[in-house]
């Protein structure tokens, strides 16, 4: 694998910023803040001996939202896999698999400032409204054609920050990961102060063009973002049934 | 006196429903449409522009569906260059169909009021299928769970449950080397053998009976906003592949300046990943100089499901991606030597009228 400087263009750094993107969503990301690659300025990789790879990417996203853009830097490294984890990392298609922490990327950004977009009226507005009504319910976000519903939104971008902890977690130097689709959103009762929901997520995988299914439960509220309590990801198979959720 | 003028009036509305058809209200752009639509509109276009536009059936899929293309260009009795395009090679890509559809919409419209196209029609043919996998496609139409399907709906062979070859992994180029998978159950299953698939070999007969014809093959794709050029294989460089990246960074310009949006350029293993048995790569080994995938809006924000408020804006920046390409490639075998010694002659007169004028 490539070391030293990078071409900004090429699929190295493009797959290294792309984590980044993930990083920052499940960090800062809420109904009302996604944030998406747009730039890599440039990039360098170096091996860490016999531990991984880390990339140093400078970087610009842009919360999809507000339209604003943000330039960063950050480092990101790639655990080194042993042949048992790569491997069942990608047989991920055919079975179900339990999540594994140890493969994870590790991201740290240096921001100044930028991620300050203020949302938090709206993410008050929209968890007061479904705080107490926790009947939230919609799929295929986006349908078909591309279309959201019309107040629905808000649903989708929270898929998506949601998606970004799976997405982050997959992440490997031979993955290139976006969400391509909420299948289904179910609002379960609210817990601890917190909105909670069940979301079927199909992701896009570009590297092998598959779209793993996963089922997650998390939570959400403006003070603590998004909280991971579950995530399956389901078989792809045109036959079998779906597992039940407790 | 009544009949004359019945006569008259008869004349004027068939006059002005001739001068009405490219502004048809019909059939919108804009829209995604299910194959029965595009089949419609495609008979509808060969009607509208009888003299320039023919259908031509070249295969058929693997449920027996006929794989059309629609043939545009001033039919002069002779063998003329010609221009390859086919779009939704991978069903779940809507705005590659779409953007065909917008393509043979403009170059018609272009050929009554711009002369240089009016030009090109007379000396190439442009072949362009709206849809390639029209099984795949119709697949995807089918229901929400269908919609992200990408391959062709062949069986799996023997042992597999699982239905669908990756088209773009079957063509016979470096076949089954790279970047496929042998399990029919992925989604870059290569098949059973190069070409095994019909869909692949409708357009291996066609394009290879007619090879040296085609001065350029564009495949269009989505999403991600690239424009990638020949191999896919990592070891191979294609013989041209500095003009390949000039004229492809030359039509990433001409996207760009028409909504701002930036398409990345280069060969699929630099910029995306290595892969073998694709049509662009089959078609360059053909002998076909310039080859490109397209890969279209977005990059990755709706991903395949693009918002249909999104498609003008996608095909109008492609539509001057692909006629940079298309141009170039036109004039190099046209204009290109012809023009250079004709502006070099000329400049030579001049300089030689000028220095006389003066001694005079």
């Amino acid at each position: 694998m490539e070391t030293g400087v990078l071409n900004p263009d090429h699929y190295p750094a493009r797959r290294a910023a792309r984590v980044v993107q993930h990083y920052l969503n499940t960090r800062y990301g809420s109904p009302y803040k996604v944030f998406h690659l747009d730039t890599v300025h440039s990039a360098t990789a170096e091996n860490v001996t016999d531990s991984g790879r880390k990339y140093q990417v400078e970087f610009s996203v842009k919360d999809m939202i507000s339209k604003k853009s943000v330039k960063s830097s950050a480092e990101v490294f790639f655990p080194k896999l042993d042949e048992a984890t790569e491997k069942q990392l990608q047989e991920l298609w055919y079975q179900q698999q339990r999540l594994q922490q140890q493969h994870t990327p590790v991201v740290t950004i240096s921001c100044q400032e930028p991620l300050a977009i203020d949302t938090k009226a709206q993410e008050e507005a929209w968890y007061q409204q479904n705080k107490v009504n926790q009947s939230l319910v919609s799929q295929n976000l986006p349908d078909s054609h591309g279309h959201i519903e019309p107040g629905m939104e808000p649903l989708w971008h929270l898929g998506i920050v949601a998606s970004s902890f799976i997405m982050l977690n997959q992440s490997t130097e031979n993955t290139l990961y976006n969400m391509a689709q909420v299948a289904n959103v179910t609002q379960l009762e609210t817990e601890n102060e917190q909105l909670k929901f069940e979301y079927d997520i199909l992701l896009h995988d570009m590297v092998s063009q598959e779209i793993p299914r996963w089922r997650m439960q998390f939570t959400w509220s403006p003070t603590e973002g998004v909280r991971v309590l579950q995530m399956q990801h389901l078989p792809k198979c045109h036959n079998c049934k779906l597992p039940e959720t407790n | 006196m009544k009949m004359c003028c019945g006569a008259l009036a008869v004349v004027l509305l068939l006059l002005s429903v001739d001068a009405a058809t490219i502004d048809r209200v019909e059939y919108d752009y804009f829209k995604y449409h299910p194959m029965d639509e595009i089949t419609k509109w495609m008979t509808q276009i060969e009607k509208d522009y009888k003299d320039i536009a023919r259908i031509e059936d070249y295969g058929h899929t693997y449920e027996n569906r006929t794989i059309s293309l629609l043939k545009i260009g001033l039919e002069t009795g002779q063998q003329k260059k010609a221009i390859w395009m086919d779009c939704g090679i991978h069903a779940r890509e809507w705005i590659a169909p779409a953007f065909c559809q917008f393509f043979v919409r403009e170059i018609l419209q272009a050929y009554k009021t711009d002369p240089k196209m009016n030009e090109m029609m007379k000396n190439m043919d442009f072949y362009v299928t709206p849809v390639l996998n029209v099984d795949g496609y119709m697949f995807s139409w089918q229901n929400n769970e269908t919609r992200l399907w990408r391959k062709n709906r062949t069986p799996g062979p023997r042992n597999c449950t699982c239905f669908g070859t990756d088209l773009n992994r079957n063509f016979d180029a470096n076949w089954g080397t790279v970047g496929v998978s042998y399990d029919c159950c992925s989604n870059t299953y290569c098949g059973t053998s190069p070409a095994s698939e019909p869909e692949a070999q409708a357009v291996t007969k066609f394009v290879g009976s007619r090879k040296d014809d085609f001065l350029c093959f564009l495949t269009i794709h989505s999403y991600g906003q690239l424009l990638l050029v020949p191999y896919g294989h990592p070891n191979f460089t294609a013989d041209n592949y500095d003009e390949l990246m000039e004229v492809g960074l030359a039509a990433a310009d001409a996207i760009r300046q028409v909504h701002g949006k930036n398409y990345t350029v280069g060969t699929s293993p630099a910029v995306l990943y290595s892969n073998s048995g694709s049509s662009r790569d089959w078609a360059r080994m053909q002998g076909i100089p310039l080859t490109y995938t397209f890969e279209l809006r977005d990059k990755g924000m709706y991903g395949f499901v693009l918002p249909e408020d999104q498609i003008q804006p996608a095909c109008e920046e492609a539509y001057e991606g692909a006629m940079h390409i298309i141009t170039y490639a036109y004039n190099k075998t046209f204009n290109g030597a012809v023009a250079t010694a004709a502006a070099a002659v000329w400049s030579l007169i001049l300089a030689v009228g000028v220095t006389s004028a003066t001694l005079m």
